[in-house]
């Protein structure tokens, strides 16, 4: 049944000054990596992806930005407090690849951690492109160093080292891949397609589109102009099939439903 | 063979998306169309942008869905550009509401040069007040604003009705002697509502919806059946359809053609295409040579 299960919180990791991990106990069906969850606080319900998929302690995590009244709520809650969880939703990474690049700016680190986790798990090679606003907003090191990944991080302050955007960090890094993975905001996402483009490397991107039924029905989150739903056919999608989503680092769509310019 | 000729508009099968459903977008009806439905119904839009209700607004419950979107859209003048990016080929439905007689032939006047035929949205049953089925459960306002936008329209009208009334003949009665030229049965029933049993609360922020799913159907069934007995304009069969045996039914009953929606959700956008094969062979079966030959069967 598509209805949101109400679950205790069972942990609450401070991962930044804004971003919180909430974790779940969790039975049936995991999500993989890259797939989504509604969140309900029975306020409202919006789509957050899974940052961590523990299928030895049987729990999930959702890692959550304040940015708005939803999400400060949200914030406010302690171990113990309830949310409701539907899903998972959605076509998540596909893990293949000799070589696979991770790339992840921001909150956008959230389903690319539980996907490096998941590939190194596997025994994949991975390399992680850490991209942040500042050093202590660089999410999931302790996790991602623990998985034996390469990581390579970079700040728009520098305070880590490498001082610049995902896109500049991409160029220094001059490795063989044949596949990457890529979540944060969509103009640097768009860049980062167009840096793969070049380099002839696969690449799989996680949008973000505003979504209500979640469930392939309402048509909130259709792409132009192919149609597709970001919810079903997304919120992965392969740079192959982004070359035909016109509105890709270009506008999304309002709750109503009006273009609105990134 | 599965060809259909409602109201002047050609189809290239019976099988229409229904309101609400996929709607929102041009680019989304275009992908629907491709995937097999002989037409596609927009999402319900009306004069001014609305965001509808907060999440959650839909919830799964046995045999079908309950869901208060709240008629979310962008307005009219957004919505143009929409319907105007719709492949000409398209046989295209406007779904449209309002409050009042006056709004709904607004909203009409603007679209209608880009659309082969307007569905009257008078029965959405988790509308704000003065909208929806508020509208649709009273035969004067029916009467009153399918004669408005009749008198000023050039296109075909159907009047989507709701299934939550007393007497289903008298509503399809009004509609029909206002000059519909069609009446889509059945809008969801409701309203419904689902509690969390661990918290105790309503699921759906507006706490009520409209059921739809094969929970309906028997009464989407019934419903058809009786208007077909009551009136000459043709039906279009609406509610739980998720397979050719459903389409058949809703034939016999009295429609002339259908609408899918929440089975898109199990079946996936490709139910159009499947329910036509698998109604072309059961046609061919049966020996029947086109669809007008199975309308109404069960009259007879």
């Amino acid at each position: 049944m598509h209805i949101p299960k109400v679950l205790e919180i069972k942990k609450i990791i401070r991962e930044s000054d804004d971003v919180k991990t909430f974790i779940f106990p969790w039975k049936g069906r995991f999500p993989s990596p890259g797939q989504f969850m509604m969140v309900w606080n029975f306020k409202d319900e919006k789509p957050m992806s899974v940052s961590l998929i523990d299928r030895t302690n049987n729990e999930i995590g959702i890692s959550i930005k304040k940015v708005g009244p939803f999400t400060s709520r949200v914030h406010r809650l302690k171990v113990g407090d309830q949310l409701g969880l539907r899903g998972p939703y959605g076509r998540g990474f596909t893990i293949e690849g000799d070589r696979i690049l991770a790339i992840g700016g921001g909150i956008g680190m959230a389903p690319i951690a539980a996907m490096v986790e998941e590939a190194r798990e596997r025994d994949f090679e991975v390399d992680v492109i850490v991209a942040a606003k500042t050093y202590d907003e660089l999410l999931f090191m302790d996790r991602l160093k623990r998985t034996g990944a390469k990581i390579f991080t970079c700040t728009d302050d520098g305070t880590c080292g490498f001082k610049g955007l995902a896109t500049d960090r991409l160029k220094s890094v001059r490795g063989f891949y044949d596949m990457a993975v890529v979540c944060g905001p969509e103009l640097m996402m768009k860049g980062i397609f167009k840096i793969l483009e070049e380099r002839d490397i696969p690449g799989q991107f996680s949008l973000e589109r505003y979504m209500k039924c979640a469930m392939g029905l309402c048509g909130q989150c259709c792409l132009d102009d192919t149609g597709w739903r970001v919810c079903v056919e997304g919120p992965v999608f392969w740079g192959y099939e982004l070359k035909m989503v016109k509105e890709f680092g270009e506008y999304k769509r309002d709750a109503a439903g009006a273009i609105r310019p990134l | 063979m599965l060809e259909v000729n409602l109201c002047g508009v050609k189809m290239r099968n019976p099988t229409m998306l229904a309101a609400g459903i996929l709607g929102m977008t041009a680019s989304s009806l275009n992908r629907v169309y491709h995937h097999g439905a002989g037409a596609v119904v927009t999402k319900s839009f009306s004069l001014k942008p609305n965001i509808g209700y907060k999440n959650p607004t839909i919830v799964e419950v046995p045999y079908g869905l309950i869901n208060a979107m709240g008629l979310s859209n962008p307005g009219v003048e957004s919505f143009k550009d929409e319907l105007d990016k719709i492949e000409d080929k398209i046989p295209l439905v406007a779904s449209i509401y309002g409050s009042s007689p006056e709004e709904f032939v607004k909203v009409a006047l603007e679209i209608q040069d880009l659309v082969d035929m307007i569905e009257l949205n008078i029965s959405c049953p988790h509308a704000m007040k003065g909208y929806g089925a508020t509208i649709g459960q009273n035969p004067e306002l029916t009467f009153k604003v399918i004669k408005a936008v009749k008198s000023n329209c050039k296109v075909p009208v159907a009047a989507k009705l709701t299934p939550n009334v007393t007497d289903i003949k008298e509503i399809a009665l009004k509609a029909e002697e206002a000059g519909c030229d069609a009446l889509t049965l059945i809008n969801s029933i409701g309203p419904a509502m689902k509690i969390d049993l661990k918290t105790g609360r309503p699921i759906l922020s507006n706490k009520f919806g409209g059921l739809s799913g094969p929970a309906i159907k028997p009464i989407a069934i019934r419903c058809v059946y009786e208007a077909y007995n009551t009136v000459d304009v043709p039906i279009i069969g609406v509610g739980g359809i998720s397979d050719y045996k459903d389409v058949v039914e809703f034939l016999y009953a009295g429609a002339s053609a259908v609408q899918i929606g929440s089975a898109i959700f199990h079946h996936g956008i490709g139910i159009f295409k499947r329910v036509c094969e698998d109604l072309k062979f059961f046609m061919k079966k049966e020996g029947f040579k086109s669809i007008d030959e199975m309308i109404g069967l069960a009259h007879e």
